[in-house]
């Protein structure tokens, strides 16, 4: 983000987003204006009604004022509906876009850039900050125009009027404005801190129900009710100074306008008294400072909303100004094979990966290489170190330069969507989205057809599940739908994973909820998927790793034994102590 | 996002025995509630009479040439002014006031009551569900006693008052105007019912992207994998626009109300002038009525528009309310007894308050959580007062299940716990827990500074004691070293501490309270060396004197140990001291070998 931009208010960036309804804006105006010029008549008309009734009139007249007051009320109704209609529809439709534009950026970040955020953060930009900013186009837009044009027309019609009477009438009004802009922001600040205090009562809360064994085993109650007592009259103390504010906002709005009408009355009175004001013109003040009193109000209110919404602005733009750390580069190209080549050949070029901000390294000198077509595993305790090496194929972290290539060439010189289509993954962490259990499998796929949907089912041995659900393959998952087990999930994610069938398939502890005997089961028949593919296995099971071509084992990120099951065995080191550990789990189990 | 189905649900928007249960809790505050509703009227009544001191205005002085007459009217409508700030400032005060203060006897009461559930209760009901009812639900219900129950009055009485003023002014213009207002109610009525309906849509459209939102985010990663953002991107658009549907269709009610609601008004004023005008010409209504009527015409809106607004806010104050009696309608299981059991016929008549020698006896205790998967099966085995036993097993074996069940987290379902031979559920329930001293293998800090992570809020634990304690089982070392010492702040759930202070911190206060019977589970995460020196230490002098139960995870503990039980699949399996269970080569061997080998053969 350059200087010069972060100087600059971020409204100004809304701009854009509002020349895309460029039409619709222009004759939203138009109806603002009109709006506002239709409604200074009714008054006017009070004028001469007031004034022909002082006199002796033809009562015909009267019929034709009644009327007329009726008829332009219906055509000012008719502007005010297409100036709500247009305006505010720009700025749901603009809200539209911003939102759309928002969540492409977000799709874009990285997962270290995504593991620096919150979900919750950036969920608070999508919605909390967006709703401020679309106040600003909506609301803020539609009633500046109103107020401003409001005025204008008021103003030039009460000065014509009795200017030094319109003086007099706009001091109390100018003050109930500034009041609203004062009040308004000391109000809105006084209520955050009511949400903090108030937060501090939910983390009470919350941390007593947690921590409910320990309060119970230390018979803690009568303490704890104590303190959530305490906090109670905290936030009520809270409450008090912002009801104190709130007591006196409202009707001190009410007393400044109504000034302006004891003003009309004392001064005006005056006038109409001396002959330099008809009682009409009298009257038609009072409705003219009637129509001033909503835009009074709204000056101050809507510079809180451009306020709150230029804040919440730059908080979106954080985020949608942050260049994507992760993505193609200028002359992306996947490699070309030659003839008769397989594709799927990894290799690490001495490899070491360091998390941002972390002082120890990932990954160290990791030297590794993966003919196209066989099977690595990957074996170690937790923290070692293999689920980052898993990330780094697909680029869901970035590899430092010339150390990782598929099929010969460096993966960040890949282009990334052609990387990501050449791999199929299954994270460690399962991730089902709450969809139907077919769109589940189908997710990576175009068009996939359902009997091939079935097959990767059968493969991941999750069919006899599925075909025990109530709707089968339209059955939905998740919150709305059927609560799968831990095993379940990872069979389907198995199965979304081999439809693609991609030349390199990863499975990055993808069985660990599965059982020994499920687990043999999958493995047999993927040995058929994974033919001809090159797969890796990241594991802390022997018995999933033990088919393998080659085997590795991880300790603080660099490889400490490598070689086939038989091999490892042979060398009595960690392997075979995983290996004797994991049978006397088994006896265990047994006994 | 939770969008459980049940917080949902809007039912009847009253119901007497709800509502009457409600009102109960306005009832300390009744006085002050009065109080508001009487500054209520008496402000509406003033604003009321503004319009009047207008027409008295036009007829009296203005037009008969009164400037002194003139000067006192408006020092009248000053003085309207004045008090209406005042009385809208001190009904403001006051409901909001006792607003507040209704919503914490609630919070408490709820709170107070959340103490009293048993463990199995918690179980059930997810934490966000319980915060919900302490905070939303408790809102919901502020909401209706501020701007529900109390200005019903001022809308009420304000348009009962205009209407009033109305007729004394001129029967018949007035009955000409209040023919008006079914028109205007009616409209106001049917607004409201439309914008509800869009706005529940655009609720549902909010929910929606937000769950899909909060999806694609912690999918992030899985969407990327597939190469789906383009898809994704599409759904999001439909959803999007949804909502944005959703609210173009409340605009148009929005902008189809306001002019209707500026006709109606016009038709109100056309009639004033041609029926009124028509009256002053025959000189039976002055121009200053006219002007009056105009005025008050203008004020119908807002009582009519808001009382049509206290059907939702009662809607959804009778969901939470329903919502927050049925929870505290829900009564704990576990109980101190209030009578002795009478099964037993040798228990004292009173519930015993404490533990006096600590031998704690099992006999076939069998229990499940869920009916049908038994965790315990027929446990039996006793502890000597002063004893050390050690309870080791796979994971799922049973094991803190034995120390929820001493603590009466829960009841057994078969056979019994006795303490100095009294059954754990003939002792008063907060003694028995002050006799236990227990430690979690999750050390839980509450936010606050470390004393009162020792104490606990017991003021009963002196400052020398809470020194005693913690210098005795070594976390004083670290604790000397914390900014702050003794009222260092702890991070979040103790985040700036180690797992291995953490334990010590956790020793400190089971040790504060000098229990006699002590329980612990031990934290099986790896503690660098210096630390587990000290820990085992610190276990010595903490079980010394005591009888203790210890869930083990550490070699050393195992063989310090008077005795080892071994749980297997929820049943007692082995028993003895670590050499002998090692000979038995059984189940006792085979964990050995799992989960102490490395430390046993030494490290490789």
């Amino acid at each position: 983000m350059s200087m010069q931009r972060r100087r600059k208010s971020p409204l100004l960036r809304l701009l854009p987003y509002l020349a895309r309804y460029r039409p619709e804006v222009a004759v939203g105006s138009a109806m603002v204006v009109l709006m506002v010029a239709s409604g200074m008549v009714s008054p006017r008309v009070l004028m001469y009604v007031v004034d022909d009734l002082q006199r002796e009139v033809n009562p015909r007249r009267l019929v034709f004022y009644a009327a007329l007051i009726l008829g332009v009320t219906l055509v000012q109704g008719v502007f005010r509906f297409w100036m709500r209609r247009i305006l505010i529809g720009v700025s749901r439709k603009a809200e539209y876009d911003l939102r759309n534009d928002f969540l492409a950026r977000v799709q874009k970040m990285s997962l270290t850039a995504l593991q620096a955020r919150s979900t919750g953060d950036v969920m608070s930009r999508a919605t909390n900050d967006l709703a401020a900013v679309r106040a600003v186009l909506g609301p803020g837009v539609m009633y500046s125009m109103n107020t401003v044009t409001t005025f204008l027309v008021g103003s030039v019609i009460l000065f014509g009027l009795n200017w030094r009477l319109t003086l007099l009438a706009y001091v109390p009004m100018v003050l109930a404005s500034l009041s609203v802009k004062h009040f308004g922001g000391l109000i809105h600040d006084r209520f955050e801190e009511i949400q903090g205090q108030f937060s501090a009562l939910s983390t009470k809360v919350q941390e007593n129900l947690s921590g409910i064994r320990v309060v119970k085993a230390f018979a803690r109650e009568e303490s704890e009710i104590a303190a959530f007592d305490a906090l109670n009259r905290d936030y009520i103390r809270q409450n008090v100074s912002l009801i104190k504010l709130w007591g006196v906002f409202h009707p001190l709005m009410t007393v400044l306008l109504g000034f302006s009408s004891v003003a009309l009355l004392w001064f005006g009175g005056r006038q109409v008294v001396h002959g330099r004001l008809t009682l009409g013109e009298f009257v038609a003040f009072m409705g003219y400072l009637t129509l001033l009193t909503w835009p009074t109000i709204a000056i101050g209110w809507v510079m809180n909303i451009m306020q709150r919404g230029s804040a919440s602005m730059g908080r979106m733009l954080e985020v949608m100004d942050a260049e994507p750390d992760i993505g193609d580069v200028p002359d992306a190209a996947a490699p070309v094979l030659a003839e008769g080549r397989k594709a799927g050949e990894i290799e690490f070029r001495g490899l070491s990966f360091t998390y941002p901000g972390a002082s120890s390294a990932a990954l160290r000198d990791i030297d590794l290489r993966i003919p196209a077509g066989t099977t690595l595993a990957v074996v170690g305790h937790t923290g070692s170190g293999k689920s980052t090496l898993a990330s780094l194929l697909p680029r869901l972290l970035d590899p430092p330069p010339g150390t990782l290539f598929i099929d010969g060439r460096d993966v960040r010189l890949w282009p990334l969507a052609e990387l990501r289509r050449a791999i199929g993954c299954v994270p460690q962490e399962t991730f089902l989205f709450s969809d139907t259990v077919a769109e589940n499998i189908a997710f990576g796929v175009r068009g996939a057809s359902e009997e091939g949907i079935r097959r990767a089912a059968e493969v991941s041995q999750v069919l006899g599940d599925i075909e025990g659900f109530p709707d089968k393959m339209q059955t939905y998952v998740g919150e709305r739908g059927i609560t799968l087990s831990g095993g379940q999930k990872q069979r389907i994610a198995i199965s979304r994973a081999v439809l693609r069938r991609p030349d390199i398939l990863i499975f990055d502890d993808s069985l660990s909820s599965v059982d020994t005997y499920t687990e043999e089961r999958i493995l047999k028949e993927l040995g058929e998927v994974m033919r001809g593919r090159t797969t890796i296995l990241v594991s802390h099971r022997v018995s999933t790793v033990r088919g393998a071509d080659q085997i590795v084992v991880l300790k603080d990120g660099a490889i400490i034994e490598r070689g086939t099951h038989e091999e490892l065995l042979g060398l009595g080191g960690a392997y075979a102590e995983l290996h004797r550990r994991q049978l006397l789990e088994e006896e265990l189990a047994a006994s | 996002m939770a969008t459980d189905n049940e917080e949902e649900v809007l039912g009847k928007a009253y119901d007497a025995r709800l509502m009457r249960r409600l009102l109960g809790y306005l009832r300390p505050y009744r006085g002050a509630a009065a109080l508001a509703v009487c500054c209520l009227v008496a402000g509406s009544a003033l604003s009321i009479l503004q319009p009047y001191l207008v027409k008295v205005a036009i007829d009296g002085y203005i037009r008969a040439r009164d400037l002194t007459g003139l000067g006192g009217v408006s020092a009248l409508y000053v003085l309207t002014l004045l008090g209406c700030f005042a009385l809208s400032y001190g009904q403001t005060w006051l409901i909001n006031l006792t607003g507040q203060k209704i919503m914490r006897d609630l919070r408490m009461e709820i709170f107070r009551h959340l103490q009293k559930m048993d463990v199995a209760f918690f179980d059930k009901n997810p934490v966000g569900r319980l915060m919900t009812r302490v905070t939303t639900d408790v809102d919901a219900l502020n909401e209706l006693f501020t701007s529900g129950v109390i200005s019903v009055f001022d809308d009420v009485f304000t348009l009962a008052g205009i209407i009033i003023f109305l007729f004394v002014l001129d029967w018949r213009l007035a009955l000409a105007i209040v023919a008006i207002l079914p028109l205007l109610a009616f409209v106001t009525l049917m607004f409201k019912i439309k914008v509800r309906h869009s706005y529940r849509l655009v609720r549902t459209a909010i929910a929606r992207i937000n769950a899909f939102l909060q999806e694609n985010i912690t999918g992030s990663p899985v969407v990327q994998l597939f190469g789906q953002e383009v898809k994704q991107y599409a759904r999001f658009m439909g959803i999007n626009k949804d909502h944005m549907d959703a609210n173009i269709l409340s605009i148009f009610y929005y902008a189809i109300f306001y002019p209707i609601l500026e006709a109606i008004s016009a038709l109100a004023i056309g009639v004033i002038v041609w029926f009124g005008g028509h009256e002053v010409l025959a000189g039976t209504l002055t121009i200053g009525t006219l002007v009056a009527f105009i005025q008050y015409s203008d004020r119908f809106f807002k009582p009519i528009s808001d009382l049509s607004e206290k059907y939702t806010i009662l809607q959804a104050a009778m969901a939470s309310s329903e919502r927050i009696f049925k929870l505290l309608d829900d009564a704990p299981t576990v109980t101190s007894p209030a009578a002795p059991p009478a099964a037993t016929s040798a228990e004292p008549a009173e519930p015993v308050k404490s533990v006096k020698e600590g031998r704690i006896e099992f006999r076939h205790v069998g229990f499940a959580y869920t009916p049908g998967h038994e965790v315990l099966r027929d446990v039996s085995f006793s502890v000597a007062p002063g004893e050390k036993v050690a309870v080791v097993g796979a994971t799922g074996a049973g094991k803190s299940t034995l120390i929820s069940l001493l603590c009466r987290f829960y009841d057994v379902r078969e056979g019994g716990i006795f303490i100095d031979g009294v059954d754990v559920r003939g002792y008063d329930l907060q003694g028995l827990r002050r006799s236990i001293g227990t430690v979690l293998q999750d050390v839980f800090l509450f936010s606050g500074n470390v004393a009162e992570n020792i104490r606990l809020g017991d003021a009963g634990v002196t400052d020398g004691r809470l020194r005693q304690a913690a210098e005795t089982v070594h976390a004083a070392e670290f604790i000397e070293k914390l900014d702050g010492r003794y009222s260092a702040p702890l991070g979040e759930r103790g985040a700036s501490l180690s797992v291995g202070q953490k334990q010590l911190l956790s020793f400190a206060r089971a040790l504060a309270f000098d229990p006699k019977i002590l329980v612990l589970d031990e934290a099986t995460s790896s503690i660098d060396t210096e630390t587990e020196l000290l820990i085992r230490d610190a276990l010595e002098k903490l079980m010394a004197g005591r009888t203790s139960i210890i869930i083990a995870h550490r070699l050393s503990t195992v063989q310090n140990a008077d005795r080892i039980l071994v749980l297997h699949h929820g049943r007692l399996r082995e028993s003895g001291t670590h050499q002998e269970l090692l000979k038995l080569k059984g189940i006792y061997w085979r964990l050995y070998q799992l989960q102490y080998g490395a430390e046993g053969s030494g490290a490789r």
